[in-house]
């Protein structure tokens, strides 16, 4: 079995009296694209937040790329986040940087770097996240919000990082553009060795790129597995979520692709 | 593609093997590598043939890649033969990956230098000073028509959001003006009587405090306290709010912006500052009245004789009316700034202040007009 690069453990969340999660354990394996699904406000966007440490859970462990966590050093931390890139869920562009300019933010921090060396690391990052040349001078607000999707992948994408987090990376954008995203984060993380950690809604994104599926309600990870295994799982949500009208469609859609290859 | 911290820091080593150079990518490499490497490539030289072996490589990230791809791509030009071999498993994917995704740059058109530019910048900003001013004429033109129009519909009038907003521009802002007019007075009054007991004319410097403030310093002074206290504010409050597009919301809302966003403001404005500068007035004379008698010893009963009977009410009169004016100025620049904002953070910032350099210098300026005119008819 791969070697596992995310271990948590008990993790518990609350804002005031209101209990996020409680006693959530979960596990990521390298080079796996981990899809994580769960109603809205089920805390997807809480547990990758307190996976990669930009919010300190209540109680339990953490365990990423070897590192505990919770009283890890300043060092630790810092050589931590050059490890990983995150896509936030709405982006999260600096407004006043070029897209560019954004995707060398993090480049700057690397020693001996050049500048011209910078920029085109951050032109090839853009370039890989497919969008076109003249796009690495825009302004965020002067992109579609498909391309800014790609734009806040080429940043996460800026330190090769052995991690990626992606929070909805398809919501709000077309199905042609949401299934050419699916296929860039597939392709990217094979061709770079990149573990995934996916949050979404879409059914579509799941079941295109995801190899292994956790699915969080009642405060936890309810179960993890394959696509397959989620059928047999016997939970409402979970048959609603995977049965109901939609999956059928997109597994429909699956199964049409694979019979004309 | 395991990442463990057994692998071994990697390198490129050169060898001369029969005239050709052998670049062998050993171990595993990274960004912490890079400028080192970029180094080493960019000694080699054009047109001893370069074979780059990559067999022993474990790891390479993209932009290793992308430096070896480049240099290739240099001596090939120069054209030296080159070769790379030996890549194997995730190295390979990582090549042929950054190979396909290598950007194309795009020729821009440069941008023109020279005589010819330096004049286009000039035009440029003198058109843009030029259209700012007709935009401020508009949104003047804008909030008198919704002024009218409130007082032809009273229903469109929204009474609530005018009392926020004179407590925000009005009553809030008592303190700072009330103390700032005090010490006015009592640095006129500690001023005054330095020079003018050098003639024992000592008791005319109620006159000076009287005429200077009530005329003068007190709106004056208010006004651009209040120009940086409230241009920035509506700047900033009504710029977030188009960066937001909650501005384009309410218009499709059927929700006027001048009726909810401009008329309360500047009319909040409108109904504060005269009585900020009456405020203000007061405060300074009370200062003034303060250090007379302590420095000079005039009593506060015969301060107030010689106030009463050597200052004409016109003063006073003379000081307020400029207030609305000044008000209309403040509250139209500030909000015309903040529909100015762009959709980047910058872009408030820049507003916001250049709102306040706009609101105080309108405000001297219309000052100074006002002086003139006063002049003109003898008042
Ligand atoms: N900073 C916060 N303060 C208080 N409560 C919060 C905070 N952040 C999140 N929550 C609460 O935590 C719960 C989970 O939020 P979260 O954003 O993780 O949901 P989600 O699963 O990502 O939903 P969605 O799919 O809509 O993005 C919600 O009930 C939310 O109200
Ligand atoms: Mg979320």
């Amino acid at each position: 079995m791969a070697e596992t690069v995310i271990e948590v453990r008990g993790l518990r969340n609350q804002f005031g009296t209101h209990v996020v999660h409680d006693g959530l354990d979960l596990d990521v394996y390298r080079g796996e694209i981990l899809g994580v699904v769960g109603g809205s406000g089920t805390g997807k966007s809480v547990l990758l937040r307190s996976i990669t440490g930009l919010i300190t859970p209540a109680a339990g462990s953490v365990r990423m790329l070897g590192t505990e966590m919770r009283g890890a050093s300043e060092a630790e931390l810092d050589a931590l986040a050059e490890r990983i890139g995150v896509m936030f869920q709405d982006g999260a562009l600096f407004s006043s940087l070029t897209v560019c300019e954004n995707v060398m933010v993090p480049l700057s921090n690397v020693e001996g770097l050049d500048a011209r060396t910078r920029e085109a690391l951050a032109r090839l990052k853009i370039s890989l996240s497919g969008l076109p040349w003249n796009a690495g001078d825009k302004f965020p607000s002067e992109l579609s919000g498909g391309m800014r999707k790609r734009a806040g992948l080429a940043r996460a994408l800026a330190l090769d990082p052995e991690i990626v987090f992606l929070d909805e990376p398809t919501a709000g954008l077309d199905p042609i553009g949401a299934a050419a995203f699916d296929e860039l984060i597939r392709g990217l993380s094979r061709a770079l060795g990149l573990t995934v950690f996916l949050v979404t809604h879409d059914l579509d994104t799941l079941y295109a790129t995801c190899d292994r599926i956790a699915v969080l309600a009642e405060k936890r990870v309810l179960v993890t597995g394959t696509l397959d295994d989620m059928l047999e799982v016997d939970h409402p949500w979970v048959r609603e979520y995977f049965l109901g009208p939609r999956a059928r469609a997109a597994r429909d859609a699956i199964a049409a692709g694979h019979g004309r290859e | 593609m395991e990442r463990d911290d057994s692998d071994e820091r990697g390198g490129l080593s050169l060898a001369e093997e029969g005239g050709e150079i052998r670049a062998v990518v050993t171990g595993a490499l990274g960004l912490r590598e890079l400028p080192e490497l970029q180094e080493q490539l960019a000694r080699l030289e054009a047109p001893r043939a370069v074979t780059f072996d990559l067999s022993d490589a474990q790891r390479i990230d993209t932009g290793i890649a992308w430096a070896l791809l480049r240099a290739r791509d240099r001596l090939a030009e120069a054209g030296a033969r080159t070769e790379i071999t030996g890549a194997q498993g995730a190295v390979a994917q990582i090549l042929d990956t950054v190979r396909e995704g290598l950007p194309k740059p795009q020729e821009e058109p440069a941008p023109e230098r020279g005589l010819r530019a330096a004049l286009v910048r000039l035009g440029e900003t003198v058109a843009g000073g030029a259209q700012s001013f007709l935009g401020f004429l508009g949104l003047l033109g804008l909030f008198v028509a919704r002024l009218l129009g409130a007082v032809v519909r009273p229903r469109e009038f929204r009474l609530t959001a005018l009392l926020h907003h004179c407590q925000a521009v009005g009553l809030q802002a008592v303190p700072i003006v009330a103390l700032m007019a005090f010490l006015i007075g009592v640095v006129l009054a500690f001023q005054g009587a330095a020079q003018l007991r050098q003639f024992g004319a000592e008791v005319f410097v109620v006159d000076l405090i009287a005429i200077s403030i009530l005329r003068e310093l007190g709106i004056l002074l208010t006004a651009i306290i209040v120009a940086g206290r409230t241009a920035s504010a509506f700047t900033a409050a009504i710029g977030s709010m188009k960066m937001r597009e909650e501005i384009d919301a309410m218009r499709t809302l059927g929700i006027d912006p001048g009726h909810a966003l401009i008329v309360p403001r500047v009319l909040a404005l409108v109904l504060m500052l005269p009585i900020l500068g009456l405020i203000a007035n007061l405060a300074g004379i009370f200062g003034g009245a303060l250090m007379s008698w302590i420095e000079l010893g005039i009593s506060p009963a015969m301060f107030m004789t010689r106030l009463a009977e050597g200052t004409d009410v016109t003063h006073a009169v003379v000081g307020l009316v400029k207030a609305p004016v000044f008000a209309v100025l403040i509250g139209v620049i500030g909000c015309r700034a903040g529909l100015g904002v762009g959709n980047t953070a910058e872009s408030l910032g820049r507003m916001t202040s250049s709102a306040v350099v706009a609101a105080i210098f309108a405000v001297i300026l219309a000052d100074a007009l006002f002086s003139i005119f006063f002049q003109q008819i003898g008042v």
